[in-house]
């Protein structure tokens, strides 16, 4: 009997790797470095979720899935060992072999000490020389598992063929020499860049690529070849027609060479014989490295097929020439307003009732677009801008509808109607006014009642308008406590109407624990806009109620019944043992940076050409329910149309804010003697040194992790980054409070007045980002100039983003200091109210919304953390040293708690 | 770890000419043989553990209150070791090649039960040498049929793939580490105490088993030398996988970077319903194949009522159909088994070992 040798893996099910599988698809979207969405997830813990990502890509056809934690502000071995821990537990996505994705080898570890099948380690290699490199292979066999062998050794990564090639051989050699590592679970990743940049030595990469592919199956016909194909065309950004035609072309190539697994998107692969004819020859050429000027040759025809693809781009106005119906149902799936007056017209005097007009050819385009973005295949943006069209065609019917009203007395009829607002405390709205939006396409009466709303005035407005559902939105944690609130007065109040809860701190576990107890009719946690209407309609509609209440509230008392069992596995320490656990600055050889400019600086008018450069796209996208990471996300072969579109949309507004000065960017930082005293830190002679010299000393307070650890790894407060009172340094402890919204409302009317909720959303999102580009710019110019302790620092924008500087500036309110309260402090000292204009509300958020305030911390062993969960015995402390009752602590700390307060 | 040598190769030599000649007959059960002698609390604690306390241990057994003994039938090894050898014998006489070393919960997970990890070591050792001695003692009779010693590591009771918590999947109680440290400790025992061959078996979760053959890694390389591994899983009911969710075939893919000796299935299932699974390994392993299942599927009152003949007539169609190269019983096994197997495969020739080839490029 004879058994062939092929690479076999395995889950719950084996997977073994012949010849006839071809190319084997590895799944990507359950990695944080390529997923926006699977970040936030893991970011915030919503695992069930993040697990529910893993399960669509087997679903999809993912053949191995790559599950990677690496990101700086996640623990990536605890991550990685729940994540993988959990979908264990998941038969549908347990059967298929994991590959264990990391930079770091702990992490790796951690993964593969989870995992009962063989899976796959990506990746190791010679970097750090033959040493690591066998000792890491040497675990990775003892562990039971393939490897992908990077070509990568003591230079660098290899660009040539011959590098490739006796990098990857050097490997094998060692590898099956040296551990006798089986030659079938050694997969190469040869390296693919980018082709056709303009640059001569890139002209050959793929040619490069091909080629040591071809070499390294002849001389090693049991091993794989792998590697991540999208960016080989990546000059060509921005035209997806191109681009899929040169990942055809070369994956025609590189399979018939021998490439059999990668990460590619293969639902979305052009059929080689479907390029056409002139674009393949001309990409063939490039791929090839056929002629000296294949490039030129190549940009010459290249706009003409992003023209073809792209409709928008070239108007065509066919669809002008149809029938009335179709032309709205044309412009509202199109988001086209510039015909919206004329063709409501046209339909008006077709029509016997201007109401027709709506409940007619309007809420049938409306229709389809609802259908469309539930099928997933229209994005938010363009639900928005359809929405823009329906706000404009609706207001332009709305003076006949009101003379038809008077003469008949005959109202149209919507789905319902839906109160919302902000809570009490909070002026965070984009999301909110995004579900209004949605509602509204969907034929429901919105009442928006704005941000920072009480709740009795809620309570007032849904009385009066006879409202079908209340729905509350918030994004800062004491938004949470506040809901809690309304809830437990609407019951009081003998409401009866359903409760929807949203917004980026809330969370179906909240709404289970703290909010639906208090409030006996339906309260539904909806996670995003997109499911808004889903829900929505199961709480009117009289048929689906009953089973859509009861699904949900079996759920939210499982949910209640595992938080009151759960489990004691991450058991917290005693205070004073995380205590002893501090991070030590190591003070005795340390000596704190003395800040070249003591004391605040102002800045009024803000230059926003200059932020504009220091913008973190990736946020921008998510808001507007884009996953994705910016620039790979204009690319996506789901998104990447849509989020290219607003993406211009974003740039146009931009340079119109610059241009015309809409918005006002203006902020203050200071820096101040400080020691810590415990996990206090004190601000000693602030005195002469605030501009309104009010501030002699202040205390400020934070929290300390009480994670069990292994001793070896600090349980952190953000005071161990400054020097104790009893180590005698002069140490500086720094803050910040910027903000781009000065201004904002005015165009934010007029864009609502024009019934354009599409530019009002765009221009605060804009004016979030430029917040946060100015904080990211100002942090930057402190440690240069400022503070000055690194003024040789110089990082790119996404070295910015990554976070590779030395130095923090953690956000009260934000996980390693959570406590909102804090605020109050900081702009104190900063004056900051006087010095920018931003104002605390009494939830300590801060207006305009687009703002960022903080402190800086410049250790070089400062980092991000989360405080995560702490004990009774911490709030009291805290409380103490607040001087607050231990309730009140534990109102404003209410998320971190690890208890259930009485 | 396959390019160390071999800590007893003149052993592994006998062995593997053994292995090419002939099905290797496996004892059998040690539960059943043991309840024959009805020992009771005074039983079990012998002389060691008379005053409810270990005597040869410094720091005693110190916990408060009294903690029964009975039942744990790894004890026996230290305290009625002319009975554990009594059971070898009994195997050996009704022709057993392969002596499984009485150490099944001997790790400091299982015998944290009773409150007794600190005889997680000795127990391993001491296991092996009766064992040992047993098998010894045979082969100087029939030198033509040498014996070997099966050093057992058994599952440990906890999972570390599986949440004891229904309400938190991602919850475990037991990690890979504290396996790895278990299993290192129980595998020095046997090693020390002349163990041929290391067996990790009854293997209901694999990564249980991972985490052993990651002990077993490390300690050979740390030692300069290794043993032969052996690996048996179990099917824990018709539906073919293990209890942490595996097919056979997955199975095998997970633990063959070993490079085991054997790998085969035990216990959970009678020979017949067996049979498809072990066929499937057979199909695929690169290695021998073993099997030593229970004595049937057990019965109202939890007992097993295959006959021997019933046992050896399904068995004798397995080795006929050439799928074995060891096999014995598990769970209600006895000498009549073992001794009704043995003659029902004696003309049957061992499974061959498959030779690996590559594709044709």
């Amino acid at each position: 009997m004879n058994i062939t040798r092929y690479t076999r893996l395995a889950g719950l099910e084996p997977l073994v790797i012949t010849p006839d599988l071809l190319f084997v698809n590895v799944g990507e979207r359950t990695n944080v470095t390529g997923s926006a969405q699977f970040k936030k997830l893991v970011k915030e813990e919503r695992y069930e979720e993040a697990v529910d990502v893993a399960r669509q890509q087997v679903a999809n056809g993912a053949q191995i899935i790559d599950v990677n934690m690496d990101e700086g502000l996640i623990d990536s071995e605890a991550a990685m060992t729940r994540f993988l821990n959990l979908i264990a537990a998941e038969p549908d996505i347990a059967r298929v072999p994991v590959m264990v994705d990391s930079s770091k080898w702990s992490v790796i570890e951690a993964g593969l000490r989870c995992l009962q099948g063989k899976g796959v380690v990506n990746s190791i290699s010679m970097k750090e020389g033959e040493d690591v490199f066998l000792e890491h292979a040497r675990k990775v066999l003892e562990y039971g598992a393939a490897v992908v062998v990077m070509a990568f050794d003591e230079q660098g990564q290899a660009d040539t063929c011959a590098r490739k090639v006796d990098i990857c051989s050097r490997a094998y050699k060692l590898l099956t020499e040296e551990l006798d590592f089986p030659p079938e679970d050694i997969i190469f990743d040869p390296n693919i860049f980018a082709i056709a940049t303009g640059i001569e030595e890139h002209n050959n990469y793929a040619v490069d690529f091909i080629e040591a592919t071809r070499e390294l199956k002849k001389r090693f016909p049991l091993s794989h070849v792998s590697g991540g194909v999208s960016n080989v065309s990546f000059s060509f950004r921005g035209n997806n027609t191109v681009r899929e035609a040169i990942h055809s072309v070369f994956l025609y190539h590189a399979i018939k060479a021998g490439m059999d697994m990668g990460i590619v998107n293969a639902g979305a692969l052009m059929i080689y014989d479907d390029v056409p004819a002139q674009l393949r020859e001309r990409v063939e050429d490039v791929v090839l490295n056929r002629r000296a000027d294949a490039t030129e040759r190549l940009l010459e025809i290249a706009d003409q097929y992003k023209a073809r693809k792209g409709e928008t781009v070239t108007e065509n106005l066919a669809w002008r020439e149809k029938p009335v119906h179709e032309r709205l149902a044309h412009a509202l799936v199109h988001g086209i307003d510039q015909y919206v007056d004329e063709d409501t017209e046209d339909a008006r005097q077709q029509s016997s009732r201007p109401l027709d007009v709506i409940e007619g050819p309007l809420m049938a385009g409306m229709n389809v677009v609802g259908d469309l973005f539930g099928a997933g295949k229209m994005f938010l943006p363009q639900v928005v801008k359809s929405a823009r069209v329906m706000k404009k065609a609706v207001a332009y019917l709305l003076p006949y509808i009101e003379a038809e009203k008077l003469r008949t007395g005959d109202a149209g009829k919507n789905n319902g109607t839906i109160v919302m607002a902000t809570v009490k405390g909070d002026v965070h709205d984009i999301g909110k006014n995004i579900v209004g939006v949605v509602l509204r396409c969907n034929n429901f009466e919105v009442i928006d009642l704005g941000v920072m709303v009480p709740a009795q005035k809620i309570l007032d407005t849904a009385r009066e308008h006879n409202a079908d559902i209340i729905g509350l939105s918030g994004l800062i944690t004491p938004s949470l406590e506040e809901m809690s609130q309304v809830a437990r007065e609407m019951q009081r109040q003998d409401f009866q109407i359903p409760l929807l809860i949203g917004g980026a701190t809330t969370s179906r576990a909240h709404t289970a624990l703290k909010i639906e107890p208090h409030y006996k009719s339906p309260t539904v946690w909806v996670k995003d806009a997109s499911r808004a209407v889903g829900v929505a309609q199961s709480l009117i509609s009289k048929e689906l109620v009953d089973n859509f209440m009861a699904k949900i509230r079996t759920e939210y008392a499982d949910i209640r019944e595992r938080h009151k069992n759960r489990s004691t596995a991450k058991t917290l320490v005693p205070l004073q043992h995380a205590r002893n656990q501090r991070f030590q600055g190591d003070w005795t050889n340390y000596t704190p940076p003395q800040p070249q400019k003591p004391g605040l600086t102002v800045f009024d008018d803000y230059d926003l050409a200059e932020l504009r450069q220091y913008i973190d796209w990736t946020p921008f996208f998510q808001a507007w329910e884009l996953a994705g990471r910016y620039p790979a996300i204009l690319e996506d072969d789901i998104v990447g149309k849509q989020a290219t579109e607003l993406f211009a949309d974003a740039q146009a507004m931009l340079d119109k804010i610059i241009a015309e000065r809409w918005l006002t960017a203006r902020g203050v930082i200071g820096f101040w003697p400080a020691h810590s005293i415990g996990d206090d830190i004190e601000i000693t002679t602030a005195k002469n040194l605030a501009r309104s010299g009010k501030q002699t000393g202040a205390r400020l307070h934070h929290l300390r992790q009480q994670a069990e650890k292994p001793v070896e790894r600090p349980d952190f407060c953000l005071s161990d980054f400054i020097a104790p009172k009893d180590e005698n340094k002069q140490d500086w402890l720094g803050g910040f409070a910027v903000t781009a919204g000065i201004g904002i409302e005015e165009h934010v009317a007029r864009f609502e007045a024009a019934h354009d909720d599409y530019s009002a959303i765009l221009l605060k999102a804009l004016a979030d980002r430029l917040a946060e580009a100015f904080a990211e710019r100002i942090h930057e110019r402190v440690r240069r100039e400022f503070w000055g302790y690194q003024s040789e620092e110089s990082l790119d924008n996404e070295a910015l983003i990554n976070e590779k500087y030395l130095g923090i500036r953690p956000a009260p309110g934000y996980p390693a200091c959570p406590d909102h309260t804090e605020k109050t402090a900081l702009f104190e000292l900063l004056d900051a109210t006087r010095n920018t204009g931003i104002e605390l509300t009494e939830g300590f958020a801060m207006y305009p919304a687009a703002a960022v305030s903080g402190w800086y911390f410049s250790h070089p062993g400062s980092q991000y953390f989360v405080v995560g969960r702490i004990t009774r015995e911490q709030v009291d402390d805290y409380a103490k040293r607040k001087g607050w009752t231990r309730e009140e602590a534990e109102r404003w700390l209410a998320p971190n708690l690890d208890y259930d307060p009485e | 770890m396959s390019t160390l040598p071999w800590l007893h190769p003149d052993r592994v030599a006998l062995l593997e000419a053994a292995l090419r000649q002939r099905i290797l007959i496996l004892d059998g059960g040690m539960g059943t043989m043991l309840q024959g002698h009805q020992l009771d609390e005074t039983g079990f604690r012998g002389e060691r553990f008379v005053d409810g306390h270990d005597g040869n241990h410094a720091h005693g057994h110190d916990h408060p209150g009294s903690c029964d003994l009975k039942g744990n039938n790894d004890l026996l090894t230290l305290t009625q070791p002319e009975i554990i050898r009594g059971v070898h014998e009994a195997y050996l006489e009704a022709g057993a090649d392969l002596i499984e070393t009485n150490t099944f919960n001997s790790t400091r997970i299982s015998q944290a039960d009773y409150h007794l990890e600190h005889l997680a070591y000795e127990l391993n050792r001491e296991g092996a040498k009766l064992a040992r001695a047993a098998c010894d003692t045979y082969t100087a009779k029939t030198p033509d049929k040498p014996r070997f010693v099966i050093g057992i590591l058994g599952p440990t009771s906890r999972t570390a793939s599986l949440s004891p918590d229904v309400n938190d999947p991602g919850f475990r109680n037991v990690t890979f580490e504290e396996l790895v440290d278990n299993y290192t400790e129980s595998a020095s025992g046997l090693i020390d105490g002349g163990a041929d061959m290391i067996m990790v078996e009854t293997i209901f979760d694999t990564l249980n088993a991972k985490a052993a053959l990651f002990a077993l890694s490390e300690l050979f390389r740390a030692r300069g030398s290794r043993l032969p591994v052996m690996i048996s899983g179990t099917i824990t009911d018709r539906s073919g996988r293990t209890l942490s969710g595996q097919t056979s075939e997955a199975f095998y893919y997970s633990i063959k970077h070993i490079r085991p000796l054997s790998v085969g299935l035990n216990c959970a299932l009678g020979a017949a319903d067996l049979r498809p699974h072990v066929q499937t390994l057979s199909n695929v392993a690169g290695c021998y194949v073993s099997t030593h299942p229970n004595a049937g599927l057990p019965n109202a009152f939890g007992e097993y009522d295959e006959t021997p003949a019933q046992m050896a007539a399904v068995i004798g169609g397995f080795a006929r159909d050439g799928l074995l190269n060891m096999v014995g019983g598990c769970c209600g096994t006895t000498p009549a088994h073992i001794k009704a197997i043995a003659e029902a495969v004696s003309q049957c020739a061992p499974r061959a070992l498959p030779s690996e080839e590559q594709e044709a490029a």
